[in-house]
């Protein structure tokens, strides 16, 4: 699994507004031309190798599935601005503000009182 | 010698302006008690009358990513742009232009450097809203050069507790070293109790109103002892997930020292409690 590589998918695509429209309207698609060509991008020059998506990773990021990103220890404050940019308009014309990020909210219920997982990249095997 | 003409510590909500300025039928109910607060903040800096603004943040992913991620840096820039795309257009923030001050940055980063703080630094750096807020708040005619001092209270590993209050220390040396007659304001931002992408998010408070309310006890009587046997990254973590951006409070306290603030206020918000604390380490503002 490489939280780094989730990370990265959310960083890359939240800051670019063409990216994020097409992360809306087809994710499937957006994830997979992310993964040939973007995500491997060092910078404009470099190509990295190292990283990849696990299937669940690249399922989570194309079902919008903030609650498995959350488990996977996908950072907080990415995963919470990528999918406001995506889904609070729509929520707030039909429920009102924080709408969604009250939905949200209560889809993580069960982990209230609980240790979260960790947003650090690295950590020791659970034993 | 410079003088240290205030310091201010403050939490940075991002939709401050936006809730202050919508039309007033748009506005939440505490839009006006909300403004009244921050422009009687507001004054606490004015009436110091700075010349050069030390300010302390730390970039929300922003310009900085995972392969690269400062654990400390100074700008050192002769400006600096400020708000993202990502920041116009979740927070509706504008754009700004500060103007930087490479000599007391230049003096500081060498002065940190003297004193055990390896900083990293750059001289392309694009502010985020953990500067631009406070900004918004404190100096909106945006009109005096800025050092911008980040910090990371947001990716482990992060330094501790006392590593903030330690820094803070150094800069407070540096600048009354500072061979200036100017009078230099050190403005951070963080948070109290904060949750983010959890189950804890967007409540009608903050996720931990016990730890707000000792907290805004502790830095306003300058209670650093109390601070550091109480809040470890365990016990921020169990206040809420982000409750780590209290450390550049503490920071701020390591500015003024610890002594008991001049001003402070807090408003309980939807889901934080805001608080502004203002020290004049110096005595109080002509």
């Amino acid at each position: 699994m490489s939280k780094y590589y989730v990370n990265k998918f959310l960083f890359t695509v939240d800051r670019d507004p063409d990216l994020l429209r097409r992360y809306k309207d087809d994710p499937r698609s957006l994830v997979a031309s992310w993964e040939q060509s973007i995500g491997p991008k060092l910078n404009d020059a470099e190509i990295s190798t190292v990283n990849f998506l696990t299937d669940a990773e690249r399922e989570a990021l194309i079902k919008h599935d903030y609650v498995t990103l959350f488990e996977m220890g996908a950072h907080f404050f990415l995963s919470l601005t990528i999918f406001i940019a995506i889904y609070d308009e729509d929520y707030m014309t039909k429920n009102g503000p924080l709408s969604f990020q009250r939905e949200f909210a209560e889809k993580l219920q069960h982990w209230t009182g609980k240790d979260y997982p960790s947003v650090a990249l690295w950590q020791a095997a659970a034993r | 010698m410079a003088t240290l003409a205030a310091v201010l510590a403050t939490t940075h909500h991002p939709f401050y302006l936006k809730a202050t300025t919508a039309p007033p039928e748009q506005q939440m109910p505490q839009a006006p008690e909300w403004k009244r607060k921050i422009e009687a903040y507001r004054e606490t800096l004015t009436r110091a009358k700075p010349d050069i603004l030390v300010m302390v943040g730390a970039d929300h992913f922003h310009q900085f990513f995972l392969d690269n991620y400062p654990t400390f840096l100074i700008g050192k820039a002769p400006r600096y742009d400020a708000t993202f795309y990502n920041e116009e257009r979740e927070f509706g923030i504008p754009k700004y232009v500060l103007e930087g001050h490479e000599e007391l940055s230049n003096f500081m980063h060498q002065g940190l450097m003297d004193r055990g703080f390896d900083f990293a630094f750059s001289h392309e750096l694009k502010l985020d809203h953990s500067i631009i807020c406070p900004i918004i708040t404190t100096r909106p005619d945006a009109d005096l050069p800025v050092v911008p001092i980040y910090t990371n209270i947001f990716v482990p590993p992060l330094p501790s507790p006392k590593r903030f209050w330690d820094l803070g220390r150094a800069i407070r040396e540096i600048i009354d070293e500072y061979p200036s007659d100017q009078r230099i304001a050190a403005v951070g931002s963080g948070h109290l109790s904060l949750e983010l992408g959890g189950p804890r998010q967007f409540k009608e408070t903050g996720p931990d109103p016990v730890f707000d309310r000792k907290a805004i006890e502790w830095l306003s009587t300058g209670n650093i002892d109390a601070i550091l046997e109480n809040v470890t990254h365990d016990s921020m973590t169990k206040s809420g997930n982000a409750t780590h951006g209290f450390m550049d409070l503490i920071l701020m306290l390591g500015i003024a020292g610890p002594i008991p603030t001049a001003y402070h206020d807090n408003l309980d918000l939807f889901h934080t409690m805001e608080a502004y604390f203002t020290w004049y380490p110096e005595g109080a503002a002509a």
